[in-house]
């Protein structure tokens, strides 16, 4: 079977690449147009390593063809900070110690991202419920809560 | 067809690293031509914060910023020799082979820059911000960079230090069968409250209070980060995790992140932590680490806090609902152990 050409916008730039017959949209972002920021952990829909956000929703980019998003706005970790500028989630990660290993973290944040923007002011349980497709084998996910409920309530620092 | 509450404690004592075989680690510091210092270890930084307790402890023993410190651990290849990221041994044990070697590289610093200064190495001080100057004459200064751009270019000299440490082997004596397999201990003390159901045989840990005892805290915000997550490793261990749940039997075990039982975020307790502070005579300023110990008195205090709730005694881990209702069956029932002394009057049984 052919490579399939695939045009989408990536973090608001236009991107194009082959895909290859039956590829996920993950190796698509990774070996096709050099994102490496969604992280491969299982590869089968459980861990959330490798959540993107498609059209704005958040999305297992294992689970999703690379061909379907032909056309569509995918929206990775690589794209929250702008230049040097960091989203103020980055910053409270940093600040509440919410990474270690930093393997879960990109995918935390595009999960974390999405929350906030569609409910600015979430409860604890809306935030809970946000990222419970998120495995974290290192922080007991408390930290992670922390800094997402900081940014909701305009604190900073830690 | 009830939650039954039950209280648990536990109590450890954690040695820091081992030496059944000997147990060291190297480190090696040198300066750049601009001033600032790398720091090549072998050993790895996973998320513990590693790398950046050692870089804490190079710049404080250098007497620079601690902007101007760059720790590598990239390669084990090419970097100096270490036994690994492992026993809880990293800041303890690459801690002190920091410190040796910073120890060597500021000396020949403080040498370039009394060259320079034309006055005794003896008599410099460093400001901790990037400045050498005589002791009582800060008019009489030096900046580390031009110290460092002296020796390179002037003066031939290679601000560098070597440090090892080594804790060496320790054999068992023939006829005691004594021997010192560890240098100094952590210790930690942990209270945990849960809910067992009689029903399902589901264990919810609902709080935990721990003290941990960690020598100096170097970082106090990576201990707190270790503890939290270490801690709940550990009652996620207890209460959840296993690759083989019917050990030594292969059978149901876990082959992929889908059948990995796994705490989420919805799962957590409040965890309440105290950290004590004993600096250990043998630790860099200190510090002795968190490391393993963050999750160990978690198990035990889970195991004992079933017992407390439903009067069974869970020998096997994780504690899973198969093993409390089978436990509960061959009771009778649910038998919460204020119940049993209140009934049996006085007499104690394990706490």
């Amino acid at each position: 079977m052919a490579k399939m050409p695939v045009t989408l916008t990536l973090n608001g730039m236009e991107r194009a690449g082959f895909a290859d017959p039956g590829q996920n949209l993950l190796e698509f972002l990774r070996r096709g147009l050099g994102d490496l920021s969604p992280k491969y952990g299982c590869g089968q829909g459980t861990c959330g390593a490798c959540t993107v956000t498609i059209d704005g929703e958040t999305q297992l980019a294992c689970l999703v063809l690379a061909e379907t998003t032909e056309g569509r706005t995918v929206g990775t970790a690589a794209g929250l900070a702008n230049g040097a500028e960091l989203d103020p989630l980055q910053t409270a990660f940093m600040d509440h110690f919410a990474a270690q290993c930093g393997y879960c973290t990109p995918g935390m944040l595009v999960s974390a991202r999405a929350l906030l923007d569609r409910n600015p002011k979430p409860t604890r349980e809306d935030i809970i419920e946000a990222i419970s497709g998120n495995l974290c084998r290192c922080t007991g996910y408390e930290p992670i809560i922390e800094a997402i409920l900081a940014v909701s309530e305009g604190r900073t620092g830690p | 067809m009830a939650l039954h509450r039950g209280r648990g404690f536990a109590a450890i004592n954690y040695p820091i690293g081992m030496n059944l075989g000997g147990d060291p680690s190297q480190a090696l510091v040198h300066s750049n031509p601009d001033g600032k210092f790398t720091v090549a270890l072998s050993a790895i930084d996973l998320g513990q914060g590693m790398k950046s307790v050692t870089r804490q402890i190079a710049a404080e023993t250098l007497g620079v910023p601690i902007a101007d410190v760059y720790v590598d651990t990239a390669d084990s290849d090419t970097g100096p020799h270490d036994m690994g990221s492992f026993a809880s041994r990293g800041t303890h044990r690459m801690g002190n082979a920091v410190i040796m070697a910073a120890k060597e590289a500021r000396s020949v610093m403080l040498e370039a820059a009394a060259e320079e200064l034309e006055v005794d190495a003896s008599d410099l001080v460093t400001d901790g911000k990037g400045n050498i100057h005589v002791r009582g004459a800060p008019s009489r200064t030096i900046t580390t960079m031009a110290a460092a751009q002296a020796a390179q270019f002037k003066q031939g000299r290679t601000i560098a230090g070597r440090g090892i440490f080594l804790i060496p082997l320790s054999d068992v004596n023939p006829e005691t069968g004594e021997m010192s397999p560890v240098t100094t201990f952590a210790h930690a003390a942990l209270l945990v409250e849960v809910e067992v159901d009689d029903e399902t045989g589901e264990v919810a840990v609902t709080d935990m209070q721990s003290a941990y005892e960690v020598g100096r805290a170097l970082n106090p915000g990576l201990v707190e980060q270790q503890l939290r997550g270490g801690a709940w490793m550990g009652m996620s261990h207890a209460a959840w995790e296993t690759t083989e749940p019917y050990y030594p039997d292969r059978d149901h075990g876990a082959v992929d992140f889908n059948h990995y039982l796994m705490p989420g975020p919805g799962d957590l307790a409040p965890h309440h932590i105290s950290v004590l502070e004993r600096p250990a005579a043998d630790g860099p300023f200190g510090g002795k680490g968190p490391g393993e110990m963050c999750a160990n008195p978690v198990l035990p205090a889970v195991v004992n806090a079933v017992y407390d709730a439903v009067g069974v005694r869970i020998d096997e881990l994780p504690v899973t609902p198969e093993k409390v209702l089978r436990g509960i069956k061959a009771k009778g029932g649910a038998r919460p152990r204020q119940a049993i002394q209140s009934a049996s009057s006085a007499k104690q049984e394990n706490f």
